[in-house]
């Protein structure tokens, strides 16, 4: 940095180091001061507002209709850690940029994190609890586990759904080049890219030779 | 993020009057990426988001449409890059376009950035981008990057900031000769997509033309004249989750061997996407080759202006101008 360079009051305290750390405890900030509501002079035309505030919204989770109440300001991320105790999707950059928040909305691959609780209302929600089927592990989840896709673990259900949306879009057999397409957005830290494009491949061919 | 409310209007009359009322309180939310990205870094702190998903279906059908026209493409501007990427019976000449969208960010960010976001994202700068310090653009009083850590900055056109522009849709668009339909006061109007970028030169708080509670509603490319090919090429660190180091799209337009028509465009070395012109004219009337190629690449950085750090931009672009001629025009590499 430059001397010139100019700290502002807001972020004394964080630190350069410190920033990241902080914004991730942040959350969805419910003891912060309300934002001033759609005022009676300032009415709604042809629109609808929601919040500030908890709002209702209704979606489906894994199958299974859910009515919930979530802030404006509330991430699917949040909604589903916090406020409901999913946690298979996790949490790394909070900023788009891991895949390890990943979960489908309508069979899309989207990150929780930079989606909004309320627009999932009325669509279909699907995390890493929801690709086994009647608590069966998928097959992609066993060839994951058969193959070591994973160390940590920490990227893992992440993975998961990129790869699953990969195996029910693509038709005929998987090359090496779509799994590394469709898990570009996914970072793993401990290196097992290897074992997870092998797993997909495994979890393909499982598939085909049905 | 600080509370606000989302406000979900129907029609494009009503979410511009809400947004106009309070322009910087209350941005139009389209896939929220980049908004959601400097929200949560307490860079924007808006009292509503107007949401444009919200439109209804008839109200929202040109920001939707993704279609062919006479021999032509429009693109709403609330198509997804995914949408984009995957788009069938693309006509084989915008290859550039759907190459840029299947590159940028990640197939989950694809999903939901949309082609309008995408242009009028704000700078990566990591001095704008950082919550504790003041540049030219967030409202300081020098450009930080001039003289401190510059090697993501621009190389031409820069001054008296020196971002590049964020969007990789940007280069393909332009190469293609895009138009852009805006909706404003004064009713709908239609430009050339290159006239809707502002250097910093001409506006410091904002890269764009709009004026507040504009919105962009779609942008068309013209029918491509018979043997136009277009191609994009990047340079990134990493071949995945990264952002361009540098870019080109361009579109030649061949008859035979000679090449007619070109319109070559450069991302991030400049604040906006950077037309090399003195490459275009010194390709048009000429029978392509490898050694007209390594005569004319050079040609892209003319003008360039390198920080103490980004100097390896300048050989970059040449390369990629280089290498995108060699593709587009089907001349192999010589070894
Ligand atoms: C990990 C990661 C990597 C990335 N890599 C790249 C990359 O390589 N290349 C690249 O180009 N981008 C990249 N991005 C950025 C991403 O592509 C943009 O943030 C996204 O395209 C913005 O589109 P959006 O629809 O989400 O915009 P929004 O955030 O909804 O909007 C952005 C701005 O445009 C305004 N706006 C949106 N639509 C309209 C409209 N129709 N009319 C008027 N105003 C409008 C909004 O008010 C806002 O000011 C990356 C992002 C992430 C998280
Ligand atoms: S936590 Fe959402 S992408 Fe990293
Ligand atoms: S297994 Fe550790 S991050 Fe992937």
């Amino acid at each position: 940095m430059t001397g010139a360079t100019k700290l502002t009051r807001r972020g004394l305290l964080r630190g350069f180091g410190a920033a990241p750390v902080i914004a991730s405890c942040a959350g969805p900030s419910s003891g912060e001061a309300a934002a001033e509501a759609v005022s009676p002079a300032d009415p709604l035309i042809d629109a609808v507002a929601i919040g500030p505030g908890l709002a209702p919204l209704d979606l489906r989770l894994n199958g299974a209709a859910r009515t919930v109440e979530a802030a404006p300001q509330a991430t699917l991320l949040a909604l589903l850690r916090d406020q409901l105790a999913i946690t298979g999707t996790k949490e790394v950059c909070d900023r788009g940029a891991c895949g390890a928040c990943n979960v489908l909305i309508d069979g899309e691959v989207r990150s929780a994190c930079m989606t909004l609780a309320h627009d999932v209302a009325g669509r279909e929600v699907t995390t890493v609890e929801g690709l086994a089927t009647s608590g069966a592990p998928s097959p992609l989840q066993r060839a994951f586990v058969e193959l070591d896709a994973l160390q940590c673990g920490y990227c893992t259900s992440g993975m998961l759904i990129s790869c699953s949306a990969l195996l029910s879009r693509a038709r005929g057999p998987l090359s090496r080049a779509q799994i590394q397409g469709a898990i570009a957005g996914n970072l793993c830290r401990c290196g097992c890219y290897e074992q997870v494009i092998a797993a997909t491949l495994s979890a393909a061919g499982e598939r085909s030779a049905l | 993020m600080r509370p606000f409310s989302l406000i979900r209007p129907t029609t494009l009359a009503a979410a511009r009057a809400r947004a106009l009322a309070e322009p910087q309180a209350r941005p139009f939310r389209a896939g929220g990426i980049d908004l959601l990205g400097l929200m949560k870094e307490g860079l924007r702190a808006p009292a509503e988001l107007i949401e444009l998903h919200a439109l209804s279906a008839t109200e929202g059908a040109e920001m939707r449409a993704l279609a062919a026209t006479e021999g032509g493409l429009r693109v709403g501007a609330l198509v997804s890059l995914a949408a984009l990427a995957r788009a069938k019976g693309l006509p084989p000449s915008f290859e550039a376009l759907r190459e840029a969208a299947s590159s940028a960010a990640t197939p989950a960010i694809r999903e939901a950035a949309t082609v309008g976001g995408n242009l009028l994202q704000r700078p990566r700068c990591w001095y704008l981008r950082h919550p504790d310090l003041e540049c030219l653009k967030s409202g300081g009083a020098s450009c930080l990057a001039e003289g401190g850590e510059n090697r993501l900055h621009a190389i031409l056109g820069g001054g008296p900031c020196y971002i590049v522009h964020p969007s990789t849709l940007a280069a393909p668009l332009v190469a293609l000769a895009a138009t852009v339909t805006i909706l404003g006061g004064g009713g709908r109007r239609t430009l050339p997509l290159e006239e809707l970028f502002a250097p910093p030169r001409e506006r410091i708080d904002a890269e764009h033309r709009l004026a507040a509670g504009e919105l962009l509603l779609a942008l068309e490319l013209p029918a491509p004249a018979p043997g136009l090919r277009s191609v994009y090429e990047v340079a990134k660190e990493k071949l995945s989750h990264d952002w361009p180091l540098a870019e080109v799209a361009l579109s030649v337009v061949v008859e035979g061997q000679t090449i007619r028509g070109a319109r070559v465009v450069l991302g991030h070395v400049a604040p906006i996407p950077w037309r090399a012109l003195a490459v275009e004219q010194a390709l048009v009337g000429q029978v392509a080759s490898a050694e007209l190629f390594a005569r004319v690449a050079p040609l892209a950085s003319v003008g360039a202006r390198p920080l103490a750090q980004n100097g390896y931009k300048v050989a970059l672009t040449q390369g990629l101008v280089r290498a995108a001629l060699h593709r587009a025009c089907d001349v192999p590499i010589p070894e």
